[in-house]
This record gives structure tokens, sequence and C-alpha cells, in this order.
């Protein structure tokens, strides 16, 4: 799928993926959606914005067809997101790791032009070549510099396309890369000094971005680049049992992929291990009659689920085989406590004053004084 | 009743929302074009006599109808006896009064009148209370104005029209229309009258109230006016548009015999703030700053809220471009076209200034946002508005309790244990929490709780009663409008600010305000992470709880929260104290004091202090000062013995640690009395030792924090110190310390006065 010039092996190629891309997956939903669809569509798209935030959102057509929903979580956030790409302003998508900004991203570039695969991976290391264009350098020698030896970046290939190019943890780039997409984002058009050329951006072009905001040590988007975008911050799940929910399936996931030995899924300790993060995250108790200190970590689902999968670990390697209260002691005081003495209190005061009182968690609280809080 | 059939060709009725900004818009141009001889409003008709008041008011306001007598404090007839009908610059039945007044066109409000509605209301109370024991808070909760129970109508043409929010539906096809656009009131009068068919006629309360209005419209026209223009809520258009379907004997039945008591109208001033919340003519409005701008918005409603969505952005030092902005607009407008809304609405743009404007940062578009939404503004009433309740309950409490209001200062003593001073005590503070200040406390005197003196300056100043009437809104008697003036400022106060709140209730005696207050405070108190806002809170705490019954508060409650509260002093103490320089450790000297001294009065929980105290006393890391201090506190409660104590302070004073830090230990240590190193001469010696082991430079360094330290105690002390210091030089020949054989026969009844006090006071 990738537009590499370099000749991809067909052995690279061959066999079944692991993960298949969202369109490859949906692409029922995605044709009945467009069969369905007649409210005008802008340039570029293959459904209208309408179309895109029912494949989003979840629906069931006229026809039967049930388009299962993508994003569990506000309306309001998906109905941002599509209008933002409707007015052809790039969209960054904000959050704390686990909020699924990479899993809306796919989708929506899915829907829009029906291909997620034009995709830049952002790290400490990413060079320009991967925002703009490189080159092939046996050809280049060779030939001289000509549009065949040029190597297009996926985002350059999404505008020659016009289609939707995906940057994923933008803030992980270095900022002179960074600031190579703002001519991409204000002019549409990237200019190759080399040839005298410039491709232009055909319409339905975007940029969809994801970051991360409770990073340390990323690069903070110049204010010029910032202002390229709409953002949409990501919330975390709203109510408990969606939280429950998500790590449940993700937990079954992971330990599939890590071929953990078989433990049953205890619901209760995710469930508690869920209500411990919601509560300490909203700053109140479950059932609102108690204020609690927020300790200075994310406590997103990603870390849940990380807890969870750790304290499976440690039950089927070193315990009996059951998740038990102990088991996920050890991983959510680390979780909870990442500044030893400000977080050190919050997590001992909430473990006094709720967690010691709480039926059944009998257990858990001893299991976490023996931790050491 | 016969007679001929009144001539209904020239009546308009105009079905609004209210507070709808495009219903204002469409009555405004409806009475331009109808040019009515007479104006009829739903509202309370009490108020006909003071509408000629319009010219002189300044929206927001209300019209308060309120019982004629002042009800006495406490009762049912004093909670439930007044009602509001809030007025904004965007409700069409101001709209038509403004009309009315600048054309001089008579104006009458037509709803069923107040004396009708209250007398039910007190009595649906009064039958509440009698009631045996259902829920108290219920009955205190209850709006103050009748829910209408009924069917949405609106929600049911909304549900037709593809909605699923009413408001929403109303506001796309009503309130967010231009100028100049045809009238829409006959449309809608004609959905109404179909959603009523549908569910059948009226009953209870809203027949007869549609039956008052009934009544009023037929007597006007038989007064001989002709052009009537009607604007009431859109529900009651049709019962009103076919006049001729309703039978007079059939209105006349609905409102025989009502209950009724009587009362008196006048205006407030209102906010934009209390808008919002729900009172009044049935819901509250979601976004009166939204509203207001519809209203007053020539034209481009979004891109003019934006823009000044930007401009506040900018003073707060965000940068933001005219590009934002623009982006903003294209961002509302295209959400408004996904979501098919004909407009952007206060949905979309809030949307887009935390999207574009704000870049995502949600605290600071939620400011922006809460800022502009609510649009605070207060209105204003002339000084010729009748008086309000509050105004003639504190004149009743003036006289009651002789108290004179007289514009030149005062001085006041007053003797708490006498019921009368006491209660002035009780009014003045009730007074200060409602922003009278007519009487402030003299420094000298001092509130200090667990006196009984209180002095006061009284000062009448006549900006006072303007303060009154803004008061107005919160109550009709000082003691219930104090009260819920102490629960809404409470809401959103600091810790240290929610104890003073607390003490405040405490001296005015209100009661029913403290459980609120106090449950704020707890709220505060768990996600403060300052510990010292938590020990200045604690002290107030304690000693309302300690000397709560002088007057008669209950202390139980009080106790619980104060306990709490040092519960969390003891968990966050040694943490706090880490890394504080000397001056920040000498302020957290006095706070562990007088936390000390609270816990003391408390009597409960001092287990954990003395702990957490005695882990400060033994680390290695605290500032000398206050490990000093600690060390101090538990000698003289005998939590350490003299053995122990002797080691800290030899460990102190050791050649290894540095001189500064060893001169600010003995200070804290030594802070309040030195005596302690005349009774145990180890001690002495141990600092002796020390003092004598410096080098001479190290000794100058450490002189003036020493002399700081001794210079605080008194002559005589000072005088003892130094005896025992020559003592001790003397070695062990001086003379050993002789007392004074004590004559018991002398100093029995001293011992027998002694005895008696500490009997007295219980310790």
């Amino acid at each position: 799928m990738t537009t590499s010039a370099a000749a991809p092996n067909g052995d690279l190629r061959s066999g079944s993926a692991l993960r298949p891309h969202a369109e490859q997956t949906y692409a029922a939903e995605l044709e009945a959606l467009a069969k369905a669809d007649d409210r005008q569509r802008p340039p570029g798209w293959h459904l209208s914005p309408w179309a895109v935030t029912r494949y989003l959102l979840g629906a069931t057509l006229d026809d039967g067809t049930e388009i299962t929903p993508k994003y569990i979580g506000s309306r309001r956030v998906v109905e941002i997101a599509v209008a933002t790409l409707a007015t052809d302003r790039a969209l960054l998508l904000l959050g704390v790791p686990g909020t699924a900004k990479t899993w809306l991203s796919e989708h929506l570039a899915a829907a829009v032009s029906g291909d997620s695969t034009l995709l830049v991976q952002g790290t400490a290391g990413t060079s320009e070549e991967a925002v703009r264009y490189g080159w092939n350098y046996a050809r280049l020698l060779a030939e001289g510099p000509s549009e065949a030896a040029l190597v297009p970046s996926p985002v350059m290939t999404a505008m020659a396309r016009g289609s939707i190019g995906r940057i994923e943890e933008l803030t992980r780039m270095p900022s002179d890369v960074q600031d190579g997409l703002i001519t991409v984002l204000s002019e549409k058009a990237l200019p190759v000094a080399e040839l005298g050329i410039e491709v232009q951006a055909r319409r339905g072009f975007n940029i969809i971005a994801t970051a991360n905001d409770r990073d340390r040590g990323v690069n903070d988007l110049s204010s010029a680049l910032r202002r390229r975008f709409n953002t949409v911050v990501l919330p975390v799940p709203d109510s408990a049992e969606d939280e429950v929910r998500i790590v449940t399936q993700r937990v079954e996931q992971l330990g599939r992929s890590l071929d953990l030995p078989e433990v049953p899924t205890s619901l209760t300790e995710i469930q508690r291990v869920v209500t411990v993060f919601r509560e300490l995250r909203s700053g109140v108790t479950e059932d609102s009659t108690t204020r609690v200190k927020s300790p200075s970590g994310t406590l997103s689902t990603a870390e849940a689920i990380s807890v969870i999968t750790n304290g499976i670990a440690l039950a089927a390697h070193f315990g009996d085989g059951r998740l038990r209260p102990a088991d996920v002691a050890a991983g959510i005081q680390g979780a909870v406590v990442q500044d030893r003495v400000s977080d050190g209190v919050v997590w001992r005061e909430y473990l006094e004053t709720v967690a010691r009182e709480r039926e059944g968690w009998g257990d858990f609280y001893r299991a976490c004084r023996e931790v050491g809080a | 009743m016969a007679g001929p059939r009144p001539d209904t060709a020239k009546v308009s009725v105009l079905g609004v929302r209210h507070h709808g900004p495009g219903s204002a818009r469409a009555v405004r141009a409806a009475l331009a074009e109808l040019e009515p001889d007479i104006v009829l409003i739903e509202g309370p008709p009490e108020a006909d006599a003071i509408t000629s008041l319009v010219g002189g008011l300044q929206p927001p306001v209300a019209l308060l109808v309120h019982l004629s007598d002042t009800p006495k404090a406490g009762t049912v007839r004093s909670r439930e006896g007044w009602g509001f009908w809030p007025f904004a610059s965007f409700s069409p039945e101001w709209a038509a009064l403004v009309h009315a007044h600048g054309r001089g066109v008579p104006v009458r409000f037509c709803d069923l009148p107040a004396a009708h509605t209250l007398a039910e209301r007190i009595a649906r109370a009064e039958a509440a209370e009698s009631a045996p024991e259902e829920e108290p808070e219920a009955v205190d909760q209850a709006p103050k104005e009748t829910p209408r129970v009924r069917a949405d109508p609106l929600g049911v043409l909304a549900e037709a029209a593809g909605y699923d929010d009413a408001e929403r539906w109303w506001d796309d096809v009503v309130e967010q229309r231009g100028d100049g656009e045809p009238s829409p009131f006959p449309a809608i009068a004609d959905a109404m009258a179909a959603v009523r068919a549908d569910s059948g006629p009226e009953a209870g309360r809203d027949a007869r109230r549609e039956a008052y209005m009934r009544q009023t419209l037929r007597s006007v026209l038989k007064e001989g006016y002709q052009r009537v223009a009607v604007v009431c809520g859109a529900w009651h258009a049709p019962a009103l548009r076919d006049l001729a379907d309703y039978r007079i004997k059939d209105d006349t039945a609905l409102l025989r015999g009502l209950p009724k008591v009587r009362t008196t109208a006048t205006w407030v001033p209102w906010t934009h703030g209390r808008l919002a919340a729900a009172s009044g003519y049935g819901a509250g409005v979601r976004a009166p700053g939204w509203y207001h701008h519809l209203f007053t918005a020539p034209d481009l409603p979004v891109h003019r809220w934006l823009t000044e969505a930007a401009r506040i952005l900018r003073q707060e030092g965000q940068p933001v471009s005219s590009s934002h902005v623009i982006e903003g607009v294209r961002l509302a407008e295209s959400l408004a076209v996904l979501r098919g809304r004909p407009l952007a609405g206060i949905d979309e743009v809030s949307e887009a200034v935390t999207a574009v404007l704000c870049e995502g940062e949600q605290t600071r578009a939620a400011l922006v946002h809460g800022r502009m939404a609510v649009g605070e503004r207060l209105g204003s009433v002339p000084p010729d508005t009748p008086m309000v309740p509050l105004q003639r309950d504190l004149v009743a409490a003036q006289r009651r309790l002789r108290l004179k209001p007289e514009a030149f200062e005062r001085d006041l003593d007053l003797d708490l244990r006498k019921d009368g001073q006491r209660e002035r005590s009780v009014l003045l503070h009730r007074l200060r929490l409602l922003g009278v200040e007519w009487g402030v406390p003299r420094a000298s005197g001092g509130v200090a709780r667990g006196t009984f003196r209180e002095s006061w300056r009284l000062c009448w100043d006549p900006d006072m009663d303007v303060a009154l009437i803004e008061a107005a809104p919160w109550g009709t008697t000082v003691a219930s409008a104090a009260t819920a003036r102490a629960v809404e400022s409470a809401a959103d106060a600091e810790l240290p600010a929610l104890t003073a709140l607390t003490e405040q209730c405490l001296f005015a005696e209100l009661g029913e305000a403290l459980p609120e207050v106090l449950a704020r405070l707890t709220d505060r108190a768990a996600t403060d992470s300052d510990i010292t806002h938590l020990m200045s809170a604690l002290p107030p705490l304690a000693r309302a709880a300690r000397y709560g019954d002088v007057r008669g508060t209950d202390g139980a409650r009080l106790r619980t929260v104060a306990r709490r509260l040092l519960a969390r002093v003891c968990v966050g103490l040694a943490p706090a104290v880490r890394g504080l320089d000397d001056d920040a450790a000498a302020v957290f000297t006095r706070a562990i004091d007088s936390t000390h001294h609270a816990a003391g009065l408390l009597g409960e929980g001092t287990q954990d202090w003395t702990e957490a105290l005695e882990a400060l006393a033994r680390r290695e890391n605290v500032p000398g000062r206050i490990a000093g201090r600690a060390n101090r506190i538990l000698a003289d409660a005998g939590r350490t013995g003299p053995e122990e104590l002797r080691a800290r302070l030899g460990l102190a004073m050791s050649p290894g640690t540095e001189p500064t830090r060893a001169a600010v230990w003995l200070e804290g240590f030594l802070q309040g009395s030195g005596l302690v190193l005349v009774h145990d001469e180890r001690l002495l010696e141990l600092v002796d030792t020390w003092l004598l082991g410096l080098s001479e430079d190290r000794f100058t360094a450490v002189l003036p924090l020493l002399r700081r330290t001794f210079g605080a105690f008194g002559g005589p002390e000072r005088q003892e110190i130094g005896e025992a210091v020559a003592r001790a030089d003397g070695g062990a020949a001086a003379p050993p310390r002789t007392r004074r054989p004590i004559d018991t026969g002398r100093a029995a009844p001293a011992v027998a006065a002694v005895t008696a006090l500490l009997e007295r006071s219980g310790g």
C-alpha cells in the first residue's frame, strides 16, 4: 500500500495481515453507507459529513445494515472533528494516552477518503523527508534529479491524491520537521525546488494529527503551526461501564497477543482498578459523597489496562492463577504515586478515607498497605 | 352574565417563550405594527400599580410580590410568601412593557393574582410541614415557583420536527430569527392549538390562570378598548385567541372561592446569574448572555460573539488573531450544517471557541464561555420604588431591639449573656453577611468567641438601603436572606474564607446555613493541598465546637468536621515542612502552636496529633525551628521524658550541627517561655556547653539569634535563667536552691479560690 518507490518485494506482502486496516475490516459498512448516503459530499470525500458521523458513532441503515459504533464516547467530539475536516482545516486530536486518538484518526481517514494508510509516525528521529519528499539516491546519481527519482512522503501522496494524511504523535517530531507542515497547511502546496515544480493539493486533502498533551519532553507546536489546526481534546471515558468494557476488551486482546497463560479474568478486580482510577482522576468518589485529592499522574484507561495485564502476569507466574487484589496492588500504587511525596500523601489519604471503609475492599486495602503506602 | 358578545376581531394574541430574544424582537415588531390601545401581559396583576416605574428601571429586574404583612421569621409564610417574575432586556414581556411605556399605552398584567398563587402555595407547604416527618429538606428546597406539570408542548412539536431537544427547536424556529421577518405569532398559536387539541383541556391551576386571563381580556373589551395586544406564554395563546369558545359562566365558576392573602408588589434589581438559575417564569435561561447578545446584536450574531470572545482572550494575554475568529466562524457554521440547524447556536459557538480560539485549552475556554454565556449584569431600580419586605423586616427588628439607624458614628458595647443584647449582635452580624455594614466590630474589643463582650461602631449610610434592595432576592427577612446569602457564598469560597464564614454563621446564629457551609468546608478540606490553609481553618472551628454552647449552637457536627480537618493535618504535616526557609518555618511554627491549642480544645484526636509531632521531632531534615518547637510542645505535654529531652537537645546542640540551625532550634524550643531551662539544670548545662564550644566567629554569627530568643522573655524570667547559669558556674560550691517553707495556713484561702475557679470553668 505504501508508495515507496523501492519496488516492494512480493514476499513482504504475502500472507494475511495480523491487523487489517479500518477500510478493509469495515469495507462492507462503508459501502452500504455510501450507497445510502444521499447528502452532499464535499469535493474529494467518499461520504457526506453526516454519513461519516454515522459510520463513527454507529447506526442502523434503512436497508437494515448495522453500522457498529467505532468510537464509544461523546457525539460532540466526533461532530467537531468531522466539521473541521469539512472546512478543510487540519485536525489535531489531543488527549492523554489511551483515549483512542489514533483509532479515531484511522477511522476518520478511512471514512472520508477510503484510505487510512498515508501515515507518518512522529518520533524524535523523524526527518524532513518523512513529511516532504526524499530521493531514490541510486536513481538520482544515475539520472540526475527527475520525478522518477523523487520519493514522495505520505503527506505528499495525500496531497496528490486528495485524501487524508495522518500524522501520529506530532509533538514527538523535532520542531523544524513540524514546521515543514506549515506551507503544506497554509499554501496547500509543496514545492520541489530541485525540479522547479510544486505539488498542489487536490480537493479533499487534509491532515489529521494526534498528540499527547501530558507527556514530558515533547516539542511543543509553534504557534504558527498550532493555529492552522482545530484542536479537539478527547476526554477520558464518560461512564464507568464504558471504561470497564474498554479495559476488559483490551486486556483480553493483549493477553492473547502476549501469549500469557490463561487467567480467569476477574471482573471484580477490573472494576476495582477502574473505580480507583476514575475516583482519583475526577477527585470525587463514584457515589459523589466524598472528595479526594487527585495525583499528578494521568491515570488513563491505558494505564488501567497495563495494571491489569501486569497483575495477570503476576498471578499466572507467581500467584495461584487467579487475579487477586495483591496482584494489582503494587501496579496500582506505581501508577498513582508518580511523585513520591505529594502523590504518596494523596494515595495514603485515599486508602484511609475511602478504600478502608468500603465494603468488600478489605483485602485490597490490606494488600496496598502491605506494599507500603 | 348576558350581554353582547365582545368584539375580538382586533385582539392580537402574541404567544411567546418567556425570555426568548426572537420572541422579544417579534413582539417589538408586532406591537409597532399593531399600535394597540392597551397591552395585556402575563404576570401578576398586583404589579399594575407600579408599571409607571418602568421608565426608571434598568433590566434585568424582577417583580417581587410578597405578603403585605411581615411574617414571623422561620415560619412557612416567611419562606413561601413571596415570588419573583424576572425580566431581562430580551424578555418579550419587557419589550411589551417598554413599548407601552414609550407610547403612553396602558398596561395590565393578566395572570392569576399572586394573592391566590401564594395562598395556595402556603397552604400546601403548611400541609407538608404538618405531615409527619416528610423529608424537611425537600420542603426547604422546593422551587419558589410552582413547577408546571404538563406534557411539554414544545417537546411534542420539536419531536414532530425531528429534534430531540425542545429548547433547540424553538431556538432555531423562533428565537434566532432576525428583524424584518413576518410575524410568527399566528403560526405559533395554530401549532399550540393543534397540540392542545391532543392533550385535552387544561385542568387545575393552569385552567384557573387561563380563565383569569380571559376574564381580564373580557373586562378590557367591555371598557371599550378595541385594539388589544396580549403577550403570554405560547401555550396559552389559543385559549385567549379563541375567546368566544369559552363560556363566561365556566370561567367565573373556576375562579370562585379561591384562597387569598394580602399581597404587595415591588421591583427589585436582578442579575443574569440569577436568571440562569431556574426561577420566576418556569424554567431558567441556560445562557442569558447569549440571548442578550442575540437580542442586541444587529446582525451576524456568530461573528460578533466570536470577535468578542477573541477580545476577552486578548485581554487575558492570549494571542488570538483575526484568522482564529474567521476559522471559528467557519467551524461553528459547518457544525450547524452538520447538525441540520439553520444557524449556529450557543453549543456551536462554544465548541468553536474551544477548538479554534483556545486551541483545545478547556479551562481557558470554560472561563471565556462561562463569562460570556451568563454575561453578568446587574439591573437597577429608581429610589422611589416601594420598600422591599427585607427593609420592612429590618425596620421592625430595629424597633423591637431599640436600635435606631443614625447617620453619625456611635459605639455600642454588648453583653452577650443578656438576650436582648445578644439579639442585637446577631442582627448586626446578619446584616454584615448581607453586605450592609451598619455595624463594624471595633478592633480593640475583639470578637473572639468564648468571650461575652462585643464592641461595635454603628453608622447608617443611605447607600445601605440600596444594598438592602439588592439583597432582596435572597429572602424577605434578614434571617432568611442572610442564610441564603451565606449558603451561596459558600459555594465558591476558598478554605480560609469558608472557616471565616462558618464563624460568621455562628455569630449570626444562622443554624440553617451551617450544615451547607460545613459540607462545603469538608469538600474544600479534602482537595486543598496547602496544609497551612487547613491549619488556619482549624482553630476557629475548634473554638466554635468547644464554646458553641455559649450561644446555643450544636457542637457535635462542628466537632466532627474539626476532627476530620485535624486528621488531614496529621497526614500532611511531615511532607509539608520539608525545605521551608526560616521565615516560612516561623510562620509554620505559629500554625503548629495554634493547631496544638485547637487539638487541645477538641479533646479528641489529639493522639494522632501528638504522634505526628513526635515524628516531626525526631526527623532529621525538618527545619530547626520547627523541630525545636515540636520537642517543646511534646515536653510540655509530658510526652517526652526528661532523659529523652536531654538526649534530643544534646543532639541538636552538638558540635556536628550547623550553629545557625542549633540557634533556631533553640529559639523554637524556648519560644514563649524559657523557664524550662531553670527547672532542668541539665538542659541548661547542655546549652551552656554548646555555647562555650563555639569558635569566636561562629559565636558572633549566632549571637543575634540568641539575643532575639532570650530578649523575648520577661525580666524576671531572664533573671532566673541568669541566676541558674551563675549557680552552674559556681559549681558544687553554690548553695543549693532554697525555697521558703510554705505557710499552709495562709495559703489555704488562695488555694480554695483557685480550686473554685477551676471547678467553675469545668476544667
